[in-house]
């Protein structure tokens, strides 16, 4: 994978800021919609490097940070359950609920994995057809696909003990919300580059053309990132509204149609709450009816979760891009990776544990 | 910072985490490790106070300095590519011992093993243990063995202790860190902790990376043979580089300020640690070290290292500075900063 250093080399790099530089003449503010791209910002120091009058607004795409209390609740409520093997990608394991996280249910004697692939829970459950084997589905549109495929795959082996709880989120959905909030300062956004190569680009012009912002499907290595602002800034000064791909080498236009076609089969949209940000009508993604009988919470009838959130946590505002990390009172005090309030401190990928990780020291300067 | 962000105080002296039990991130090296030490071990064990956390203990015994370090190996699966259990239990005590300038002499060998484990297995574990240490040059004198239920272990685990002697005038430790000296590293980072999650289960993937347990102490010989006042040594051993480094800058009071792009990651590591979302830095070495030498001897330290076969790929990283004390802060390779944190528990791969 020389590949990938190919897109951090540093004198390109400087080309991409320089013309940045030269095309900006007025203040503006993007927004960056995946995590994984804000964490890639502040971890190669490209937010210091742009012109001052460019803001960078991060966005809601950390699927850790916005997946709903209720849903995590109801995880710690499953997982607790006899002869549950309750399998999670690992960064979710920190994520806390009302109180406390699938680690320390693990450390209590709760059968907790860590795997790497949705397919992996249900080989465990093949393997162990005495246990009830739920994986934790949770995502944007690019972790759909592999649990959509699992979930298909269950159906057609038939195996009974394996189940999704699921809590699946869409982008457009919450581009529009981001939009509709009288507080909202966005003027453009990047797209997130993973998502437009499984769901195509065809969702955006709409977006683009009724809120009059330009959105670039924007990659996640530095110079990616760096050209996805750079055609950003070139259609906001020339007042274009319209959709272009900064990331063709994984983006084609329609994106995966065999993906779509299997999302389209196992999953309907439904409304979400997300995390701090609330209810967004038909935002996410459930099972459809014909694959029901695989969905968790309808198996383990986890219904009557109450959930309790710090009043001090402003990760709400943060995955709106309303507030800046370090403007929420408890950053850094209460509030830290190591004790978390919000979901945005635990995930590598939200932005308050981004700026906690690499700009510590710029903000203590400034303090 | 008063009035500020109380970015300092944030893992001590926060008490440890209000929770009833043991979880992985205290076996992490990392800041949940090193609250579990201050907060419960120490003040039980009464020792809480002027010590200073190093990687070996130096005592006085008889006229002699003796430098003497324990540690346990659990590893899974006991056998990756580039090493085993056994070899990883001796060079990792051997390598704390040099760490603190030591001449490493003796060490014990305790074995836990779990009922139904194939004989094939400990034998093959306990022949690599025997072969690192005649490669160390050191004997293992002492042992114990213990049997445990079906259940109530995973395979076998290994406890190493380990004494050597601390030539006269010779004082190494995280204390000595002293803003103008020079950070150096021996080779090639994170290979071990690559090779390790390589072949664990449900991960398994193919590369060509294998780990670097190696003893170190030739290597910190031929560093002390050049008169350098060495200041520090540090085996980035769990939590990696981004942890030793931490602990010295806040050990001594100083800041490091690291260059990215001269970190030594070899393509199979960077590309592992990009897939599974970790930072290099962050990952587990067992056969290289750390140096913090005055500038001005760092040419020669350097020098000395790339003579030595496992320090052919030795590198400047870095320097201590006054500013920033207790945190550590890399120039990325674009030109901005970052800080480098301290791993908090266990790396969790990220989920997309």
């Amino acid at each position: 994978m020389k590949y990938l250093d190919e897109f951090g080399d540093p004198e390109l790099a400087r080309r991409l800021l320089d013309e940045i530089h030269a095309v900006t003449t007025r203040p503006w503010a993007m927004m960056e919609i995946c995590g994984g791209q804000t964490h890639s910002i502040l971890r190669h120091g490209i937010d210091q490097l742009l012109p001052e009058s460019i803001e960078l607004i991060h966005g809601p795409g950390c699927p850790v940070c916005v997946t709903p209390l209720e849903t995590i609740d109801k995880a710690l409520a499953i997982a607790e359950r006899p002869g549950v093997t309750f399998c999670s990608f690992g960064d979710m394991l920190r994520v806390p609920g009302s109180g406390r996280d699938l680690l320390s249910v693990k450390s209590a004697g709760a059968d907790v994995r860590v795997v790497y692939s949705p397919l992996d829970a249900l080989n465990l459950a093949r393997e162990n057809p005495d246990r009830q084997v739920v994986f934790f589905g949770i995502g944007f549109e690019t972790t759909a696909p592999a649990n959509a495929m699992t979930v298909h795959q269950a159906e057609r082996l038939g195996i009974g003990n394996f189940s999704l709880l699921v809590s699946h989120v869409l982008v457009p959905p919450a581009i529009a919300a981001i939009m509709e909030s009288p507080r909202c300062r966005v003027q453009a956004f990047l797209a997130a580059g993973h998502v437009c190569s499984v769901m195509g680009t065809s969702e955006y012009p709409p977006l683009a053309q009724r809120y009059r912002v330009p959105i670039v499907v924007t990659g996640f290595e530095p110079l990616d990132l760096l050209e996805g602002i750079r055609q950003t800034v070139v259609l906001l000064e020339a007042g274009r509204h319209e959709v272009a791909n900064a990331y063709p080498r994984a983006v084609p236009d329609a994106g995966n149609p065999a993906a779509i076609a299997m999302l389209g089969d196992v999953f309907e949209v439904t409304d979400r709450t997300w995390r701090g940000i609330g209810r967004i009508p038909r935002s996410g993604w459930r099972l459809s009816p014909r694959y029901r009988e695989f969905d968790a919470e309808e198996r383990f009838a986890v219904s009557d979760v109450r959930t309790r959130e710090p009043a001090v946590c402003r990760s709400g505002e943060v995955l709106q891009g309303l507030i800046k990390p370090h403007e929420c009172a408890a950053f850094g005090k209460q509030c830290t990776p190591r004790d978390p309030l919000g979901a945005t401190m635990v995930s590598a990928e939200g932005a308050c544990a981004a700026y906690f990780a690499y700009r510590r020291l710029d903000l203590a300067r400034r303090s | 910072m008063s009035g500020g962000l109380d970015f300092e105080g944030w893992t001590c002296p926060v008490p440890l985490r209000d929770t009833p039990t043991v979880v992985m991130g205290h076996g992490g090296g990392g800041a949940m490790s090193g609250e579990l030490v201050e907060h419960l071990f120490l003040p039980a064990h009464g020792t809480a106070g002027n010590t200073v956390l190093g990687d070996s203990a130096v005592v006085d015994v008889g006229g002699a300095r003796i430098a003497f370090s324990t540690d346990a190996y659990v590893v899974k699966p006991m056998v990756f590519p580039g090493g085993c259990l056994g070899d990883l239990a001796v060079n990792g005590t051997v390598n704390d011992l040099a760490m603190a300038g030591a001449t490493p002499l003796y060490l014990s060998i305790a074995y836990i093993l779990q009922e139904g484990t194939p004989l094939t297995e400990v034998r093959r574990i306990a022949a690599a243990a025997g072969a690192a240490a005649r490669a160390a040059g050191v004997r293992l004198i002492t042992g114990d063995t213990k049997v445990v239920d079906n259940g109530s272990g995973d395979g076998v685990f290994v406890t190493t202790s380990g004494v050597g002697l601390v030539a006269a005038g010779v004082e190494i430790g995280p204390h000595r860190a002293t803003p103008g000296d020079a950070v150096l590293i021996s080779g090639d980072l994170g290979v071990h902790g690559v090779a390790v999650l390589s072949v664990r289960a449900g991960l398994e993937f193919d590369t060509a990376v294998s780990s670097d347990t190696a003893p170190l102490n030739g290597l910190v010989a031929a560093v002390l043979a050049t008169g350098a006042d060495v200041h520090v040594l540090r085996d980035p051993t769990r939590g990696g580089v981004a942890a030793s480094l931490n602990e010295i800058a806040r050990t001594a009071g100083v800041g490091v300020s690291l260059e990215e792009r001269r970190l030594p990651v070899p393509g199979g590591v960077a590309d592992a640690c990009s897939l599974l979302g970790l930072d290099p830095l962050e990952v587990a070495n067992e056969g290289k070290l750390l140096a913090f030498v005055p500038r001005d001897d760092a040419d020669r330290v350097l020098a000395a290292m790339r003579g030595h076969p496992l320090g052919a790929g030795a590198r400047r990283i870095g320097v201590c500075v006054p500013e920033h004390p207790g945190m550590v802060v890399a120039r990325t390779a674009l030109g901005g900063t970052r800080v480098v944190n301290m791993p908090i528990g266990e790396q969790l791969p990220r989920i997309c």
